[in-house]
């Protein structure tokens, strides 16, 4: 049995996606800015791709700005904010602990730059609360900058409420929503967003597309210089292959979310249950409001790299926030935002499912966890002193 | 290309010498759980040579193969062997770690020496 429980890493392409790219790649390869017919065909491909994509969002084409992928279109999104904010002297951004690094590295930049950052703790379960937010948006405030669904934890943060709070407030707000288009319902109308990111290959879209809403009036400061393409807001000749393939990937997502939701979610449920029955075991994140696909447990006394390697020798392909597969000292921020200590941070496991995961492939993840949990408590001194209550579980 | 070599994996798959002395003569535990390793190394030694050798980790497939590597080298050797064991040994012996992990085997060596420390905080008279 083989299984990919890391779709919120990336996931694989579509078939339709694959199908819809191809001969824009081979036959239709022209350069959208060229004026002859094969020009003016992947012209037309890339205008119809923005069209179907800022319908599955409640956009406008023209809101559309296609990039590289989810970090550039935080990059650019943030970048711009701030440029607008500091016409208005005005330099100060809220954001939150558990942000992804392509927003927490972009505003560390910014402070460097003289910009002020307030970022807001989470809740144990992992949520922002928009009161936390109403009362951190000052007089100098430019920008609130929140996700919209966590890519390690999942959860599902009250976009809408802290969207109604910027709009009162007169502040922009930018979600990075990379984890969360194509996945759960989303309309920037009703999120009432400023700007807002996403990223193709975590929809079944091809790697190397992303793209950034920006809503009519919000002027976007581009990040790369050069021909007059996305409007003058992003050069360089447009991945039309990929472009097009995004546009069929997301339709596709969109059309097959609610049965793809509610399916994952019973699935999801059951991973859930059955990991929590291993001891000292810990779901991170809220229960409820939480991706469809996202499962992620703290497992004390035991390290994440070596559950994904054992994971890995019986045909299961995870991820985890320990150190070491962050390639940094300190286990990921975003569960030790949520209150987990280093040590316990370092055994986590993040499964996220794909839509074609199977109860059966739950029931075969629960066991094999369990299995290699067991093993490697085995051999474990932390957990040889837990168990001999020379020092105290957390979990 | 793979992470690691084979001989990581199969010593991270099947780790060698693992477990517990309770009457070791020394014992050495190197690393904390924020940066995510440590190891716990325990010794019985027996007229100058190191006679049974068991160990303990909690860290990434490398710490893990980087101790039952080191047990492995210094099992039935003399003390004064065990005592010159370097971190490049144990990582040669493991036909390499990755850059960033070489700390690993670092940590390996270190639990040896500690318990050796041990052994003769515990046994002056060995010295």
């Amino acid at each position: 049995m083989y299984i990919y429980a890391d779709n919120a890493a990336t996931t694989r392409m579509s078939r339709a996606a694959v199908e819809a790219m191809t001969p824009y790649l081979t036959e239709w390869y022209g350069n959208p800015s060229s004026l002859y017919s094969l020009g003016q065909r992947a012209k037309e491909a890339l205008e119809d791709a923005r069209e179907r994509i800022a319908r599955m969002i409640g956009a406008e084409p023209r809101e559309i700005f296609f990039t590289s992928g989810g970090s550039e279109a935080d990059n650019q999104a943030i970048r711009s904010a701030a440029a607008i904010g500091a016409k208005k002297g005005k330099r100060h951004i809220v954001s939150d602990a558990i942000e992804h690094h392509a927003v927490l590295h972009t505003l560390k930049k910014l402070e460097q730059e003289g910009f002020e950052v307030t970022l807001l703790p989470v809740t144990p379960a992992g949520i922002v609360l928009s009161s936390d937010v109403e009362a951190a948006i000052r007089e100098d405030t430019c920008l609130v900058t929140v996700m919209a669904a966590n890519n390690e934890i999942g959860t599902i943060q009250p976009i809408k409420e802290i969207g109604e709070i910027c709009r009162r407030r007169g502040v922009l707000f930018h979600t990075d929503a990379v984890q969360a288009v194509g996945h759960i319902p989303l309309s920037v109308g009703e999120i009432g967003c400023d700007l807002l990111s996403a990223s193709a290959h975590k929809f079944h879209g091809p790697k190397g597309v992303g793209f950034l809403y920006a809503k009519r009036g919000v002027n976007l400061e581009p990040l790369i210089e050069g021909g007059a393409q996305e409007r003058n807001k992003r050069a360089g000749t447009e991945n039309v292959a990929g472009i097009v393939a995004t546009a069929t990937a997301l339709e596709e997502a969109v059309a097959r979310m609610p049965e793809t939701a509610k399916r994952l979610v019973a699935l999801r449920d059951r991973l859930i249950a059955g990991l929590s029955k291993i001891p000292h075991a810990a779901l991170n994140g809220d229960p409820a409001r939480r991706l469809p696909s996202n499962v992620n447990f703290c497992f004390e006394g035991i390290e994440g790299e070596s559950i994904l390697l054992l994971l890995d020798d019986r045909g299961i392909a995870a991820s985890s926030g320990s150190a070491c597969t962050s390639g940094s000292l300190d286990p990921s921020h975003v569960l030790l935002a949520i209150g987990r200590p280093h040590g316990v941070a370092h055994g986590s496991l993040r499964l996220s499912l794909g839509e074609d995961a199977t109860e059966e492939q739950v029931d075969y993840m629960i066991g094999v966890v369990s299995e290699v949990v067991t093993h490697l408590r085995g051999f474990s001194p932390v957990w040889r002193d837990l168990v001999a209550g020379k020092t105290k579980f957390v979990l | 290309m793979a992470l690691y070599s084979e001989k990581v994996m199969d010593h991270f798959r099947n780790p060698r010498n693992v477990g517990v002395i309770e009457d070791a003569d020394g014992v050495g535990e190197v690393g904390n759980e924020k940066c995510g390793d440590i190891m716990k190394i325990y010794l019985k030694i027996e007229n100058g040579i190191v006679e049974d050798v068991k160990f303990e980790t909690f860290g990434c497939a490398s710490a893990v193969a980087s101790s039952s590597m080191a047990t492995e080298l210094i099992k039935g050797k003399p003390v004064s062997e065990a005592l010159s064991l370097t971190n490049k040994a144990v990582a040669e012996a493991l036909d390499g770690l990755p850059a960033y992990k070489m700390h690993c085997s670092v940590l390996a060596e270190e639990a040896i020496k500690n318990a050796l420390e041990d052994y003769y905080k515990k046994h002056p008279e060995a010295k």
